[in-house]
């Protein structure tokens, strides 16, 4: 099942594709048209719903309560995030959001970077036990956690309070954010960190004016995924969190379909449109190194 | 893989001749450039680091023989991977310790008199648990029809993005969406895209004629799972899909191009080129698939609520609704090491022809 003989023959190769008409360069017609069929239809699956969730945020109510809902809004209205923020605490949420993220993110970037460094580069117990326990932690479902997780919290006072839960988002970013790092830590070669230590460098100070500043991207990437990995977390907040003041958006967003149903549709959309926001900006800057960072770890653990 | 191992030794180098070279402080400044050659610069340049370190901020230790190496860690790399390692500890390993221990006891909420341990009692009780066997078998539906679906769908869709087709971004773009969406807003978008009376999905179907009355999709107890795992299949399609695109970006583009000039049609180089080299992040990103799925509760709690009459509920919110709105703790960790053991069953299935995807090295290179 190897690939075929005559492997080594890149000149030959980079000649036929070069010549037009055949090989892999360009298939025939009608297997262009199918891959264009598949992937309209792979559009549509992706875009509609989104579409639809787009066109219901800015639809006035009387279209949305329409019998036959057009795919568009016929007269775009911005009322539907008007009534968000006035029927909902959506500001006050998001901002519990907003410090629960970004606390989070930062301190487990904080703690990670260090570690991270340990791990990349000494392949000891206690590394290789973090390195396992960094995938092996994954098979575990969240309920075996939660509940002496909330008996924990609660002698510690720390259930109901944004401060349980951005102790809890630490940890939970934990594995992630020490993975990518790990991997962003092989990338430097000790080699400088060498030349730094007979240039006079001690090895904090090593770490902080050489190897930081080569890991900054790293850094960056790895806290704009932790910041949204905790943005978006649904369960522990569903779970710790009571009061409604503390309530971060997802548990909101939840909470806003139970009481007035077909007549919330409007400003549910368009809440959960400004939800969105944050994570895909992030994403949008992310996508790559995501990509890479996921599936280098996968091959080389 | 040579190059690792270099990595390695000499990332391990610095702090133990750095030790070593403590007891001379006085050693003479390096003479050359640590860049040059790799063997003697890292000694001296460990020396000299460890005359400096005494001015920097790491607290220096007594007498350098003194100090031991816990597990082959010295202090200076403890210092650095306590502040990572204890929160885990406390708040991930314990906690789940904590609750597996918990699955042998009667523990409940606001209980007044102490918790006893009741042996194997839990899973005695969850053995004849009508509740518990469906809501299994709707998770071991759900988890394997979700993977493979969003498996097969993500694969073709980054064979079709590795293509040179136009409108390749707009893919790649809409794509990113639902990744980076928060389950709860994907829950509600999907609700929108369900909706009896004002959903799109109704509107379409009785547009084209295909349907005459408006369907419950989440109502209706036949069709509430099938919708659901749609839904599971579209949250999940962006990130299996960038994964393997990212792993078919690493197939050697000369062994097609050979490969195609021996004559092997689009099939046999999908098997003989692709699929080798794609397997282990396949095999990776699958894995890790079964095991999110399996554990996944946002999602179908935003939906359905584990309805109608339990047709979607998943383990997770049958434990959910164990832990917390009946307040059986014991019984609902029980639940989560069933479920533990049903994922390592499965998973041991499915990677029994390669063990350890993880620690693979060289798959790909």
């Amino acid at each position: 099942m190897s690939a075929p003989g005559g492997v080594r023959q890149p000149s030959v190769a980079r000649a036929r594709t070069a010549a037009p008409g055949t090989g892999v360069a360009r298939p025939r017609r009608a297997v262009r048209y199918a891959q264009y069929a598949a992937l309209l239809c792979y559009l549509a699956f992706l875009g509609l719903p989104l579409l639809w969730l787009l066109s219901t945020a800015f639809k006035p109510p009387r279209e949305l309560g329409s019998a036959a809902p057009e795919l568009l809004p016929a007269h775009p209205t911005l009322g539907n995030f008007a009534a968000a923020f006035d029927e909902q605490p959506l500001l006050r949420s998001g901002l519990n959001s907003l410090t629960v993220a970004g606390c989070a993110a930062l301190l487990s970037v904080a703690v990670a970077v260090p570690a991270s460094y340990v791990l990349a580069r000494r392949r000891t117990l206690p590394a290789r036990a973090t390195s396992g326990w960094i995938v092996a932690g994954q098979l575990f479902p969240l309920v075996l956690v939660i509940v002496p997780l909330f008996m924990v919290l609660r002698q510690l006072r720390l259930v109901d309070s944004l401060g349980g839960l951005v102790a809890v988002y630490v940890v939970w970013n934990l594995p992630f954010a020490l993975w990518m790092l790990r991997g962003y830590v092989r990338a430097v070669p000790p080699a400088l960190e060498e030349a730094a230590a007979v240039d006079g460098c001690g090895r904090l100070r090593t770490l902080r004016s050489v190897v930081l500043p080569l890991l900054a991207p790293g850094v960056v990437a790895t806290l704009m995924f932790s910041f949204v990995a905790a943005w978006n977390e649904f369960f522990f907040a569903l779970v710790l969190l009571k009061s409604p003041e503390k309530q971060t958006i997802s548990v909101l967003l939840t909470r806003f379909t139970g009481a007035e149903g077909a007549a919330d549709l409007g400003p549910l959309a368009a809440a959960s449109l400004l939800a969105t926001l944050p994570s895909l900006v992030f994403f949008a800057l992310l996508q790559r190194r995501l990509a890479g960072a996921l599936s280098a770890g996968a091959v080389k653990g | 893989m040579p190059e690792e191992r270099v990595r390695a030794r000499a990332g391990l180098r610095l702090p133990r001749s750095r030790r070593a070279g403590a007891t001379d402080a006085s050693a003479p400044s390096a003479p050359d450039s640590a860049s040059d050659s790799s063997g003697r610069p890292a000694r001296t340049s460990a020396r000299t680091s460890a005359r400096t370190s005494a001015r920097t901020s790491v607290p220096p230790p007594r007498t350098a023989r003194d100090r031991r190496r816990a597990l082959g860690l010295d202090a200076g790399a403890w210092f650095l991977l306590l502040p990572a390692l204890l929160p885990i500890l406390v708040l991930s390993v314990g906690p789940l310790l904590y609750g597996m221990s918990l699955a042998f006891t009667d523990a409940q909420a606001g209980r007044t008199d102490p918790t006893r341990f009741t042996g194997l009692a839990n899973f005695a009780d969850l053995r004849l648990d009508p509740l518990f066997w469906d809501s299994f078998r709707v998770g071991l539906v759900w988890a394997v029809s979700v993977t493979v679906l969003q498996f097969a769908l993500a694969l073709g869709l980054a064979l079709l993005l590795d293509q040179n087709l136009r409108f390749r971004w707009l893919a790649r773009t809409l794509a990113l969406v639902p990744w980076a969406m928060p389950q709860v807003v994907v829950g509600e978008l999907w609700r929108l895209v369900y909706h009896q009376d004002a959903g799109l999905l109704n509107t379409t179907l009785r547009g084209l004629h295909l349907l005459d009355h408006n369907a419950g999709w989440l109502t209706s107890p036949s069709l509430a799972l099938p919708a659901v795992i749609v839904v599971g299949v579209w949250a999940g399609l962006p990130q299996t899909t960038v994964v393997l695109l990212a792993g078919l970006q690493n197939v050697p583009r000369e062994l097609h191009e050979s490969a195609a000039l021996d004559g092997a049609g689009a099939w046999r180089r999908m098997r003989a080129v692709t699929w080798p080299a794609l397997r282990p992040v396949a095999v990776a990103i699958a894995s890790l698939d079964l095991i999110w799925n399996i554990n996944s509760f946002g999602l179908v709690y935003v939906l359905t609520q584990g309805g109608p009459g339990g047709q979607t509920r998943l383990p997770m919110l049958f434990a959910y609704e164990e832990a917390f709105r009946y307040g059986q703790y014991g019984y609902a960790a029980a639940m989560g090491l069933v479920l533990v053991a049903a994922v390592a069953l499965l998973l041991a299935v499915f990677l029994r022809s390669r063990l350890r995807p993880y620690e693979e090295e060289g798959g790909v290179r």
